[in-house]
């Protein structure tokens, strides 16, 4: 049956006109095709997300630089952050699920292949709409060209007062055309999940990485839609001189900000929770043992969906709340770090005593299981609120956000790319590519991020173009850039390893780790019906169970 | 156990799941209410904070009559789609286009309403803050109720087609909960504006 499936595939690849081969790409429903296409997209703005990123260290390695405006600075790191969530985190993780997903819970396809091509469509639609403000924001006639107002775009920065032109449109109408894609596709990950599934896998014995998935859309649900609810105000307030957000005629600015945040804090953990599902598929693999407390596991996440949702407001503490709100969201933001400790002491027990193998994979996710637990650390920190009235809008926070999204989000994504990119793609990665790429990262990781709290502390405030000389904050500016310079060479070597990989990799076969899940099942690539005869299953493990007849898990579930 | 022997397990007989399409409309139900939960939020958040007139108390009139249209149309919509579960393709049609019209009936209420604030009170959707919230509340409830009137046109013009058969029972009930939706949060609304906001 698999030989079948690899026979069919091989036929097809023959040379064709490209034309046609992109034809294919631009049309396709295939959730594996738009899979690939999603992570492609995010990767594109990981690079553009990330010379932004450069162009504003370069700004920030001197006191009195002068590199760029304090103009251009502000469209950085508004862009900076809108390009990062928006379009590479969001849609690099969508991506991921929407390839993995079918293929592990043993079907053909999403359950709804053509609403996951136009979910796809409309978020690139959101990221050129947001780049296309370089041209279309009206820079001509002196009213800035990209969005300036940071990526919370708070009132009344947004005002037409403030903002004139067009680039906050622009901003308004990418995030919401990108957050209707997200929408679409959060569904359509529910409908697959509960309704797809291959004869006996019941949710008890679906893979972790479904289950994460599942809890991830149903937060998209509801976190999403309020973001694009307070969109719409906006350009209401905008186009149609609606007050929402107009403290002139009683309106207020600090709804927008509880509006923005009741999205902009649960989608940290949309953006973190399939990263726990990467990391809970792949250590047990590179351990040798099945996951340790899988039902503990998926409370916890279930925990985490319910808890994330009451604790938006510890972005707030400054703008002067009630000392009931201040305790209320100081206790819930604590609360929920005791749900996500549960699940780093399963990675842990899941490791206790496994047999490690140390492949690039398993090195990202080590690295992870560090940092994250570090960023966990200062996010308690920040949680207590006369802690955070001190540090608040500080370089403490910059580093401590982007500990979790850099040390925690992107390593494993990285973990995932070595982890998968052998099923993607037939090909091995460079392992000796990955090992350079996973080192060199880990040292300008901590050389830009650990350092970078201590400008913080040290009183330096975030978003500032540059400052003074002599106040303690040039030198470890300046390492701090330095460090940024190596991710970047970093992320270059991980692109080389891909584009390199994929032509002259070593073929991978079905099954390069021995893995345990059903994906691993089928040839690499999968044919574009994955499964020729939709599998049946009897355990959490239906690979082991195929493999090791004579002691199956289903015997002990 | 026969699963030491067959390591595979065989399927258990009745392996069924949840139909698709009703997993997806309880899925875009809940993230529409987190929408309107956000503009309700508003809305009361803002009452009274006006500045400048006309206020709710002076403009407002509690439109029953299209409230009870509405409302009613939630049971000939289900009526309908029981009528076509049954193969009754006649009644089925006939519940269908009341629904519509009902749906209808509404939809001119509001606009009526919206003609009169405009054009004897003076109130556009930039006058106030209650202008703002009242239009972009209501306005988001009659866009939904034009979308569903939309979808519920289409069914009818396959309807007449003869196209419409108790084969798509399950899809018409799918946009039956859409329709249902769309009825509950007038409720919601309904209370929020005409009798909390007052």
């Amino acid at each position: 049956m698999l030989s079948d499936a690899m026979a069919i595939q091989t036929a097809e690849a023959t040379g064709r006109p490209w034309v046609e081969t992109l034809h294919e790409w631009v049309t396709t429903v295939d959730h594996k095709r738009l899979g690939v296409l999603y992570i492609l997209f995010a990767l594109v703005f990981l690079v553009i997300g990330g010379i932004e990123a450069v162009i504003m260290r370069i700004q920030l390695m001197w006191p009195h630089n002068n590199f760029v405006s304090p103009q251009v600075f502000n469209r950085m790191f508004t862009m900076h952050g809108t390009t990062m969530i928006f379009f590479v985190a969001m849609p690099i993780l969508f991506g991921f699920a929407n390839y993995l997903v079918p293929l592990m819970i043993g079907a053909r396809d999403m359950a709804f292949p053509r609403l996951n091509a136009f979910s796809f469509w409309l978020t690139a639609l959101g990221g050129f709409l947001l780049y296309f403000s370089f041209v279309g924001g009206s820079g001509l006639y002196g009213a800035g060209n990209a969005p300036d107002v940071g990526w919370w775009a708070y009132a009344p920065l947004t005002s037409r007062a403030f903002s004139p032109g067009h680039s906050s449109d622009y901003w308004t109408i990418a995030v919401l055309v990108s957050g209707f894609g997200s929408i679409g596709t959060a569904i359509n990950l529910i409908a697959t999940i509960l309704s797809m599934r291959c004869p006996g896998m019941t949710l008890g014995r679906m893979p972790l990485l479904a289950w994460l998935n599942l809890v991830m859309s149903a937060m998209v649900l509801i976190t999403i839609t309020p973001l694009s609810a307070a969109q719409i105000m906006l350009l209401v307030d905008r186009y149609r001189g609606g007050h929402f957000f107009d403290t002139q005629a009683g309106g207020s600015a600090a709804i927008w900000m509880h509006f923005f945040w009741i999205f902009g804090h649960p989608e940290v953990y949309i953006l973190i929770i399939p990263c726990f599902a990467f990391m809970s598929e792949i250590i047990p693999v590179f351990s040798r043992k099945p996951i340790f407390g899988y039902p503990v596991m998926v409370g916890a996440t279930v925990c985490i969906g319910f808890v994330s949702m009451s604790v938006w407001a510890h972005h707030m503490f400054s703008i002067g709340m009630s000392s009931y709100s201040n305790a209320f969201f100081t206790l819930t933001s604590m609360v929920v770090g005791v749900p996500t400790g549960i699940k780093i002491f399963n990675w842990l027990g899941t490791m206790w005593g496994g047999k490690l193998i140390f492949k690039t994979a398993m090195l990202f996710c080590i690295g992870f299981l560090f940092q994250f637990l570090i960023a966990g650390l200062t996010g308690i920190m920040l949680a207590v609120s006369p802690f955070d009235w001190q540090l608040t809008g500080s370089y403490f926070v910059v580093a401590h956000f982007h500990y979790v999204i850099v040390g925690g989000i992107l390593f494993a994504v990285f973990g995932a790319f070595y982890y998968w990119y052998p099923k993607v793609s037939g090909r091995m990665l460079n392992e000796s590519l990955g090992k350079l790429h996973f080192w060199l990262f880990v040292i300008g990781f901590h050389l830009t991020f650990d350092l970078m709290h201590i400008p913080g502390i040290l009183g330096m405030p975030r978003r500032i173009y540059t400052y003074e000389p002599g106040r303690g904050w040039d030198t470890l500016n300046l390492l701090v850039t330095i460090g940024a310079f190596v991710q970047g060479i970093a992320v270059l070597v991980f692109v080389w390893n891909l584009v390199f990989s994929h032509f002259k990799g070593p073929r991978a076969g079905n099954d390069p780790w021995d893995a345990w899940t059903l994906e691993w099942s089928v040839s690499s690539p999968p044919p574009e019906y994955n499964f020729a005869a939709i599998p049946t299953v009897a355990s959490r493990r239906p690979l082991w169970d195929r493999k090791h007849p004579e002691d199956p898990d289903s015997r002990y579930e | 156990m026969s699963a030491i022997t067959t390591p595979i397990a065989q399927a258990p007989e009745a392996w069924r799941l949840p139909y698709r399409g009703k997993v997806a409309m309880a899925c875009l139900i809940i993230a529409e209410s987190a929408i309107f939960t956000i503009f309700v939020v508003a809305y009361l958040y803002y009452v009274g904070k006006s500045l400048t007139g006309p206020t709710p108390r002076e403009v407002l009139e509690t439109p029953i009559f299209y409230t009870i249209c509405l409302l009613s149309s939630s049971f000939t919509i289900h009526f309908a789609s029981r009528f076509l579960e049954r193969g009754k393709r006649g009644a089925f049609l006939g519940m269908w286009f009341l629904t519509i019209v009902l749906g209808g009936l509404f939809l001119f209420g509001t606009g009526h309403e919206w003609h009169r604030l405009i054009y004897e009170h003076g109130l556009t959707i930039s006058t106030n803050l209650f202008g703002t919230t009242y239009y972009s509340l209501v306005g988001l409830h009659a866009t939904h109720v034009t979308v569903g009137l939309l979808m519920l046109g289409i069914v009818l013009l396959f309807g007449f087609a003869g196209h419409v058969g108790p084969e798509q029972s399950a899809r018409v009930d799918v946009l039956a909960m859409y329709w249902h939706f769309v009825d509950a949060v007038w409720v919601v609304v309904f209370t929020v504006v005409y009798i909390v906001g007052r």
